[in-house]
């Protein structure tokens, strides 16, 4: 097995899956001669030819509209958006468009694509270029929100998309596509969309968490017995494996790089203070972004939730019995 | 250095048709003389029908209904030069295009009722979803358009829009799309006057629409939208060049809308009314129906036999349209995504058997 980097990993799930099915293309911005400014399409261009892996003009709208309409006609498009906070000029397409295909034309036409975005930050990028808004994506019903946070389940989530019959978000964590290397299996494999992932085991608190801030929450909490969940995706989200997890721990904290009001976080609190209140010993805590625009690179590690703000929030968890 | 004239561009309109009913003999379009005939029973088809969507709305038995009065040659004509393979992408006022794609009635109907199966396309016909938001379609035209040539499949992908969706991005990116990639596709615009209570001059500065597709390296043309004739000789020529590689067109048919934007707006606050008498000498069924008496192919009997017949059939479509049993909430449920989540799941049930 090799061992590669996250973003190494996406590479290697999108060749194979430009191998394993003639319908898959891939395009956006810069992806084809450059290899994509993360150099995440690299060699693809070259592998396949313009016509399975191209440059569009710069239009986000454009490229997801394309790609509703490429999937509406049989294809499997994967569309690259050069940062989330880009992906804001798409919104309508992805919302009025690749959400509702299926639905306004009661099933005749659907829209299995897929949008790959780098998001989230910890990068020192210029504005718009660390962008955390999922949460925006898990509320709109219609289309899937996948996080990947290790080179496995990026390239096994990434498969899943793909090969899924609606739109897919898939939102590639900027901070770690190089941060993380591990070996990864050479086969194509699947990492199937809608289950969490226990990433550590414990008995104390559960601890909720995807993505780059994923890396960040084990990193602050191994010395503690905290089970530590990866969803891995976030819409459907895996309630089965969280509540079984609150049961046994009674005790919840959500960690997200976003702003907190109205935060993915808030609908997992919700769910769980629905489903299961009575396991719950303390409140359930949320270490967040704070409620501001995300700042330039000077200010923004006072933004995302550090290691010291989540070992603070467990050990406040863990002083209620 | 001097100052240079690097470009200059024109923009063509045609004509066939005029209200008197006289044809321009050169360009009239190669059909027949039964297809003159079925061009002229599609556009009464469509008024008649588009009256009756009217009526059933003011007895309550319809919800706001988006009138096509006055835009039929706009829609037939280019509807009529279809071919079976190519893919259409409505906007929201084109009962005329659904008719000469021999949609259902009853469907196009249920959908303006509150059904949401009404928007199921027959399985013949590559007909996309009415659009609700202006403009955005016409991306899905160029993605088609693109997959059509990754398959090497002849089609042409053609969108409807309004003046009004002139003036979004989504139109710009798309026609630049078309231009860059050169897709076959080929985009109708019913120019109608008014974006609701926007003239056409508030929507835009340019001395025409078609000219906007000059900006994107495709060809633009203007016809007179209430020439059904000259709308169809547009629409076959540009999909013969978008079938054979050379590109695609945009076609600003230039027409008028009769009617109130829809049911739930009231044109007189905004519209001039000497303006929309000056459109009704214009009347594209009234110019056709002259062309075809002049030709010898109709009398006053035959319009009263027509008339009859398409009522009757018009009647058929609502009985058929309200014998349809109401949605269940599963059909809320089904087509949100392939598969139902837990939580779905749990909301269907909740909804079906109420709170368990």
């Amino acid at each position: 097995m090799a061992v590669l980097n996250l973003v190494q990993a996406i590479n290697q799930g999108l060749q194979q899956a430009l191998i394993e099915d003639d319908r898959v293309l891939v395009f956006g911005e810069d992806v084809a001669v450059n290899g994509g400014v993360f150099r995440a399409t690299e060699g693809l261009f070259e592998q396949f030819g313009d016509k399975r892996v191209f440059d569009t003009p710069l239009a986000e709208s454009g490229i997801v509209g394309l790609a509703v309409g490429l999937a509406a006609y049989g294809l499997r498009p994967v569309a690259e958006i050069q940062f989330l906070g880009f992906a804001y000029a798409a919104i309508d397409q992805i919302f009025t468009h690749a959400a509702r295909i299926r639905a306004r034309s009661r099933g005749r036409y659907s829209c299995p694509l897929v949008i790959r975005t780098p998001y989230g930050g910890g990068i020192k990028a210029p504005e718009l270029h660390e962008e955390s808004s999922e949460a925006f994506f898990c509320h709109m019903p219609g289309i899937k929100v996948v996080v990947p946070s290790t080179p496995s389940n990026a390239k096994g989530l990434l498969r899943a998309a793909i090969l899924d019959p609606d739109p897919v978000i898939y939102l590639e964590p900027t901070r770690l596509y190089r941060l993380l290397k591990e070996e990864v299996a050479e086969e194509a494999y699947i990492t199937p969309l809608g289950q969490a992932r226990i990433a550590q085991a414990g008995d104390q608190v559960t601890l909720l968490a995807w993505g780059s801030i994923l890396e960040r929450s084990l990193r602050a909490v191994r010395d503690y017995p905290v089970e530590v969940i990866d969803l891995q995706t976030l819409s459907p989200f895996d309630r089965a494996t969280i509540l079984a997890s609150v049961a046994k721990t009674g005790r919840v904290l959500i960690v997200h790089e976003a702003a907190k009001t109205g935060g993915f976080g808030a609908e997992l609190a919700a769910t769980i203070a629905e489903e299961g209140i009575m396991s719950l010993k303390a409140p359930i805590l949320r270490v967040t972004g704070y409620d501001v625009v995300m700042p330039l690179p000077l200010l923004e590690d006072y933004n995302l939730p550090s290691e010291q703000r989540i070992i603070d929030a467990v050990e406040e968890l863990l002083r209620y019995s | 250095m001097p100052r240079e004239t690097l470009a200059n561009f024109s923009i063509e309109r045609l004509e066939i048709l005029d209200p008197r009913g006289e044809v321009d003999a050169n360009l009239l379009p190669d059909l027949t003389d039964p297809q003159f005939l079925r061009l002229y029973e599609l556009l009464l088809l469509t008024r008649l029908a588009d009256e009756r969507a009217l009526n059933l709305q003011r007895e309550g038995r319809l919800g706001t209904f988006p009138s096509s009065l006055g835009q039929e040659a706009a829609q037939v004509g280019s509807a009529f030069a279809l071919a079976p393979q190519d893919w259409v992408f409505p906007s929201f006022r084109e009962l005329g295009v659904f008719l000469c794609l021999e949609s259902s009635l009853p469907n196009y109907y249920r959908y303006w009722m509150g059904d949401e199966r009404g928007q199921l396309c027959p399985p013949e016909l590559n007909l996309f979803p009415i659009n609700i938001a202006v403009g955005t379609h016409l991306l899905h035209a160029a993605g088609v358009a693109m997959g059509a040539r990754y398959r090497q499949e002849p089609l042409v992908a053609v969108p409807y829009l309004g003046d009004g969706g002139t003036s979004k991005g989504d139109f710009y990116e798309a026609l630049n799309f078309a231009g860059v990639y050169r897709l076959p596709l080929v985009a109708i615009c019913q120019n109608n006057q008014w974006a609701i209570s926007v003239s056409r001059r508030g929507q835009t500065a340019t001395e025409t629409l078609a000219q906007k597709a000059l900006a994107c390296g495709i060809k633009g043309i203007q016809v007179d939208g209430n020439d059904v004739l000259a709308v169809y000789q547009a629409t076959i020529e540009a999909l013969k060049r978008a079938r054979s590689g050379g590109g695609a067109t945009f076609i600003e048919c230039e027409t008028y809308r009769m009617s109130d934007h829809t049911t739930a707006d009231d044109a007189r606050r905004y519209r001039d009314s000497a303006e929309l008498e000056s459109w009704r000498e214009k009347d594209p069924l009234l110019r056709m129906r002259r062309f075809l008496e002049h030709r010898g192919l109709w009398i006053e009997a035959d319009q009263q036999a027509q008339e009859q017949a398409l009522l009757q059939r018009i009647d058929q479509a609502v009985e058929a349209a309200e014998a349809v049993s109401p949605p269940t909430v599963e059909e809320m449920f089904r087509y949100t995504c392939h598969q139902l989540s837990s939580r779905q799941e749990e909301q269907l049930k909740e909804c079906r058997d109420g709170r368990a």
